[in-house]
């Protein structure tokens, strides 16, 4: 083999995955690690079904709480499964990989979000019909808790990846993964809740979801941005 | 690109010196890679081995001094090299979730010149069963299976890749390695242990260290 052979090669040498080859990874990374989907999962239905004995099973109560107490729970469980998103790669060494591959970091975050979002947000939401009946939350509300839950959860999943990513080099992140991300987290609860209500007591809630949407926009465009470079940060440690 | 007679410096670092959590860890450190050469970073742990590494694949920008890829200086000859970069660090890049055959298909293998990578690295048989229920010495040779893969890039930065190997695997790490340089490829490394390669320079970080005895300390010129 000639020097030429080997500058031949070198130029295709670095087969750098794209975005659906990042996604399909990670996808089949979560598919194997089931009991990470599962927990989440099981938290926001064991609490939502211990809700009515704690507080008492009065149907006006609980319809009264219910939007509320189901966006709390999803923010809650989003934030719980946010804190091993990158921490396997980082121990690994796959994350140092990634930060030198020729295209931004930006798409290998934008891929793990969405693909913790399509194991966390999604299930969520096409649970929350089901938790909506056990909380006795109005007919009305039904569509407008999924369709916010849908559009809410991914920003959270893409918000939180900003928390996971400036606490993956720390090794017990818990509290401090909270303090960074709930304050961002709060405009989506607001607007979740508050479109859920709004459809229970016969408002218009389009506008509140034209919100949430924007905030998913907002969120798709800056969030991974903001967690590469926070990836960079922690990997420099 | 035009083959010169004489092989090209790939890449040359000029005066430099690295800080880490505020100490100095060397400085004034000049050396130049060839093309077809290899280079063997030596130094006492904590003498900066894995910073220098860490700093020339751009993972810091934390540096004084000047460093060129192909006579282009970072940061923009940073982008360029990493089109032609294989870095393998303290951690393999292994990811335990994936099978070893997998892994290599994800940095860019065929699953035939996968298979035959893992054969080189003794890990036939192995190919299926999942990184995580393999051993540290087998998770490695998974990491440096990426070697043998036949379109390897023509720069190798390895930091200890000879950690947790077996004589067999060193060996053919060795053999592979002298392959690697006779093809025109270049090779910067840290280990401890002696090497068996043909034309292996050696850069003793030792000898960069910044002088800072206990008495110098308290000097006056150190606060000058």
């Amino acid at each position: 083999m000639s020097l030429t052979d080997v500058q031949l090669q070198s130029v295709g040498a670095r087969a750098t995955p794209g975005f659906v080859a990042l996604f399909k990874i990670e996808m089949l990374l979560a598919l194997r690690k089931r009991a990470d989907i599962a927990n989440p999962l099981l938290f926001f239905v064991t609490v939502l079904a211990l809700l009515p004995l704690g507080v008492g099973p009065e149907p006006e109560l609980l319809a009264k709480m219910a939007p509320g107490m189901i966006w709390v729970m999803a923010l809650l469980a989003t934030m719980l499964s946010q804190e091993s998103l990158f921490r396997g790669d980082f121990e690994d060494g796959t994350l140092e990989q990634l930060a030198l591959l020729p295209q931004p970091l930006y798409f290998a975050v934008l891929a793990k979000s969405l693909v913790h979002w399509v194991a966390t947000g999604l299930p969520l939401a096409l649970l929350s019909p089901l938790l909506a009946l056990m909380l006795n939350l109005p007919s009305e509300g039904y569509l407008c808790l999924f369709v916010s839950l849908f559009l809410g959860t991914a920003s959270l999943s893409l918000i939180g990846a900003i928390g996971a990513a400036l606490t993956v080099a720390l090794r017990r992140p818990g509290l401090l993964l909270a303090l960074i991300v709930m304050p961002l987290y709060v405009p989506v609860l607001i607007f979740g809740t508050g479109a859920v209500q709004a459809a229970i007591d016969g408002y218009a809630y389009s506008a509140q979801l034209a919100i949430l949407a924007a905030l998913l926009a907002a969120a798709a465009a800056l969030a991974p941005l903001a967690a590469a470079g926070a990836i960079r940060i922690s990997l420099d440690n | 690109m035009s083959v010169t007679p004489k092989s090209p410096a790939v890449l040359q670092v000029r005066d430099l010196a690295c800080e880490r959590d505020g100490r100095r860890l060397f400085e004034g450190l000049d050396f130049s890679l060839d093309a077809g050469g290899a280079i063997q970073i030596k130094g006492s742990n904590g003498a900066g081995k894995t910073t220098l590494l860490r700093t020339l694949i751009g993972s810091t920008s934390d540096f004084n001094g000047e460093i060129l890829w192909r006579n282009s200086p970072f940061p923009k000859g940073l982008r360029a090299m990493r089109e032609s970069l294989l870095y393998i660090g303290h951690r393999g890049g292994v990811r335990g979730g994936l099978t070893p055959l997998e892994n290599l298909t994800w940095y860019g293998a065929t699953e035939t010149s996968a298979m035959e990578a893992l054969d080189r690295v003794d890990l036939f048989g192995f190919e299926g069963a999942l990184c995580s229920s393999l051993s540290a010495g087998q998770n490695r040779r998974v990491a440096l299976a990426r070697l043998f893969l036949p379109l390897s890039p023509c720069l190798w930065i390895l930091d200890e890749p000879l950690t947790a190997l077996d004589v067999t695997g060193v060996a053919a790490l060795e053999k592979q390695m002298a392959d690697h340089l006779a093809c025109g490829g270049s090779l910067l490394l840290t280990s401890h242990q002696p090497l068996n390669l043909p034309g292996l320079d050696f850069v003793d970080l030792s000898d960069y260290a910044v002088e800072e005895s206990f008495n110098d300390m308290g000097g006056e010129h150190v606060f000058n």
